[in-house]
């Protein structure tokens, strides 16, 4: 499951890797209160471009409208209207930037640990499930058969 | 030119490992082409840290996502339901979500109970031995007494219903209406060599676990340790026919990317309902210029992909989340024709569980819930770990002009012409569709619901691909007979999900392999005659 027909162009430009942690730093922020890291931190971001793979193109697209915003000049208010507007009018690039972001950011050690996980995959360890109480079905089993005879 | 067999079968996914399996038996020479290869469940994606961002990349359920080297283009721009698939050793259940429920006696005679689309050739009790074989085959997991269908045998207690099963189900108890947990394809206890579930939750990726019954690890160990051979890596082009119309073999590129000749005695399909129509429209000659056992002209047609809508809520105390499998329970209280409806036939809700955090996280950005800035670390947090929802299934009737065609442009990457879907929302779907979100809408609110979110259809889940190459008693309205023969190639059979006359408003895949499982009992039972 790792052979892939067509080779994906990760590399995004010094200006565009600029764009694109300035979003990562304000759709995702560092907060004391939750005690997470922004998916601007250098190891996450390093995530994020390692990991565009099949999204590059789409990625850099997203960029390039944005670049036109000049973000990096604008104050930080100024620059959350911009991308709130951005996220408006263009809800499918802007996913796809979620999609970069939210992938890698969710998969940071520090931060699975500060949502109550463990900071693992899920094989090979597992997760416990309660059965549930069958007694539930009592009303379902007495309303009898539903379904159609269809002799 | 390599040695001849006596059957060849195309595609080694659901349907064709259990068509192998069952001919084993025979001593026949055996042997199964398939254009993918082996998955090595040490890497799969739950097995690593990027399981959830793999979901979306080389395990994702679009192969136009994937781009796996096994993988072939599907040209579905001309549908709002996007196909989905696998391409390896196990097809299709490498990545299905393992929820196993069979049709309904009814779905088998719906022009003469509902006076739409037709009846099968064929009927529920036909099937049920072989449906009931095929749990055994792939270790299904359930609970006995379902009033939603006819008795039938329980193999291993049920998948754990968790508290979302809990919760939803005490919503549906107040509302008076079914519900049951799920068959699933899942072993829920050590089961002929497999381990049992430890609730990974990665069932749609596949399994690491090696619980989840995918071919791989079911039917295909046993029919090859009965000598059938299993080829891989072995793409075919065309099925080649002679002087009297029937087929000699196929064409292939194997492993090495040599173009190869196997002859065969007896051509299965195994390929779904993409793959199928695609190799017998690309297998046109002049003696069958409008491609393959297409005297009916229906080759392609009658596509069915089962519209899903998806209903969503959150809840203010934890649920299962990412735990266990996805599908937990099911309801079939709107399954059968209710005459008060303003559609024709029904669906059935499967109820799932929850999301990882990345999904979470991107769902819920989608969808307008959590912001971008402060708010999203508190609106996270009130998501995550706190939803659980279902999806309907809703019976898609056969329309000749949702089709599958050959694209005159887009090839895969051995310059095979790929399909291309052409398919419409019918308006008895659309009704059925909007039925089905305000009533998961209903028990949503009933569970104590809030955020409630709901898409229809479901675009990315065009995983049931059916009724491409229907099956019939007249030559004149179908491509094959009751029992998968083709009408105009006598040594031509299809069993996968082509042949299906109505979709139904459930998962197919233990009809599927329990036809197929017929099919190869009827290759048996008629073989002094079988090509009469």
């Amino acid at each position: 499951m790792s052979t892939t027909q067509t080779g994906h162009d990760a590399a995004l430009s010094e200006t565009e890797r600029d764009t694109l942690r300035l979003v990562a730093g304000h759709m995702i922020p560092a907060s004391d209160a939750y005690g997470v890291p922004g998916a601007d931190d250098p190891e996450i971001f390093a995530d994020i471009l390692r990991s565009l793979d099949r999204d590059v193109e789409k990625v850099r697209e997203a960029l390039q409208v944005l670049a036109q915003e000049e973000l990096a000049a604008l104050e930080d208010d100024a620059r959350a209207a911009r991308l709130a507007a951005f996220r408006a009018a263009r809800p499918e690039l802007a996913g796809v930037l979620e999609l970069a972001v939210a992938r890698c950011y969710y998969r940071d050690d520090r931060v699975m640990t500060a949502i109550g996980m463990e900071p693992r995959p899920p094989f090979p360890l597992g997760y416990e499930v309660p059965q549930g109480d069958l007694a539930l079905l009592d009303p379902v089993r007495a309303r009898g058969p539903i379904y159609r005879d269809a002799g | 030119m390599t040695e001849p067999v006596d059957v060849l079968i195309i595609g080694a996914g659901a349907s064709g490992a259990a068509v192998a399996w069952s001919l084993a038996d025979t001593r026949m020479r055996v042997l199964c082409l398939e254009q993918g290869d082996w998955v090595n469940p040490s890497t799969l994606p739950s097995a690593g840290m990027d399981w959830e961002a793999r979901t979306l990349g080389d395990a994702a359920i679009s192969p136009n996502r994937r781009k796996l080297a096994a993988d072939y283009p599907v040209n579905d721009d001309d549908s709002p339901i996007k196909i989905a698939n696998f391409n390896g050793v196990g097809g299709g259940t490498v990545f299905y979500a393992a929820h196993f429920p069979r049709l309904h006696p009814s779905d088998f005679r719906v022009r003469s109970l509902d006076g739409v689309a037709d009846d099968w050739p064929i009927d529920y009790a036909t099937l049920a031995p072989f449906y009931d074989m095929n749990d055994r085959m792939m270790g299904v997991s359930s609970l006995a007494g379902d009033p939603a269908y006819p008795p039938k045998p329980s193999v291993m207690p049920p998948i754990p219903m968790g508290r979302t099963g809990e919760r939803l189900g005490a919503a549906m108890n107040s509302l008076g209406w079914h519900w049951w947990p799920s068959d699933a394809a899942i072993a829920t206890e050590t089961y002929e060599g497999r381990a049992p579930c430890i609730n990974l939750g990665q069932c749609g990726s596949g399994c690491a676990q090696g619980a989840k019954g995918s071919t791989d690890v079911t039917y295909w160990p046993e029919a090859i340790r009965a000598r059938v051979e299993l080829r891989t890596r072995c793409r075919v082009s065309r099925i080649e026919t002679d002087a009297s119309g029937m087929a000699t073999g196929a064409h292939y590129i194997d492993a090495e990317g040599k173009e190869q000749f196997q002859p065969a005695e007896i051509v299965i399909l195994a390929s779904n309902g993409i793959g199928t129509p695609r190799l017998l429209l690309n297998s046109a000659s002049a003696r069958f210029p409008d491609g393959l056992a297409n005297s009916s002209g229906l080759v392609g047609k009658n596509l069915m992909l089962h519209p899903y809508a998806q209903v969503r809520g959150h809840f203010d105390e934890p649920l299962d989340g990412y735990r266990g499998p996805p599908i937990c329970t099911w309801s079939m209280e709107f399954y059968e024709t209710d005459p008060a409806r303003d559609f024709v036939r029904g669906y059935c809700f499967q109820f799932s569980r929850g999301l990882g955090p990345a999904r979470a996280a991107i769902n819920g950005m989608a969808d307008g819930l959590i912001p971008w800035g402060e708010g999203h670390h508190a609106a996270f947090r009130r998501l995550f770990e706190h939803s659980a929802g279902m999806v309907s299934v809703c019976e898609d009737l056969p329309e000749e002009t949702n089709r599958v065609t050959l694209d005159p442009v887009l090839t895969d990457s051995d310059g095979i012409p790929a399909a291309r879907i052409t398919y419409r929302l019918s308006e008895n779907s659309r009704r059925m569709l909007d039925h089905s979100v305000a009533r998961g809408i209903e028990i949503l609110k009933a569970a104590g619901a809030r955020d409630i979110t709901s898409k229809a259809p479901l675009p990315y889940a065009g995983w049931h691909l059916l009724g491409t190459a229907r099956m019939g008693t007249d030559p004149e309205t179908s491509v094959v007979n009751p029992w998968g023969r083709s009408h105009d190639v006598k040594n031509l059979f299809i069993v996968d999900g082509s042949v299906f006359v109505t979709s139904g408003g459930v998962n197919p895949t233990s009809t599927i392999q329990a036809f197929a499982l017929y099919v190869a009992d009827q290759i048996k039972t008629r073989i002094y005659d079988l090509f009469e």
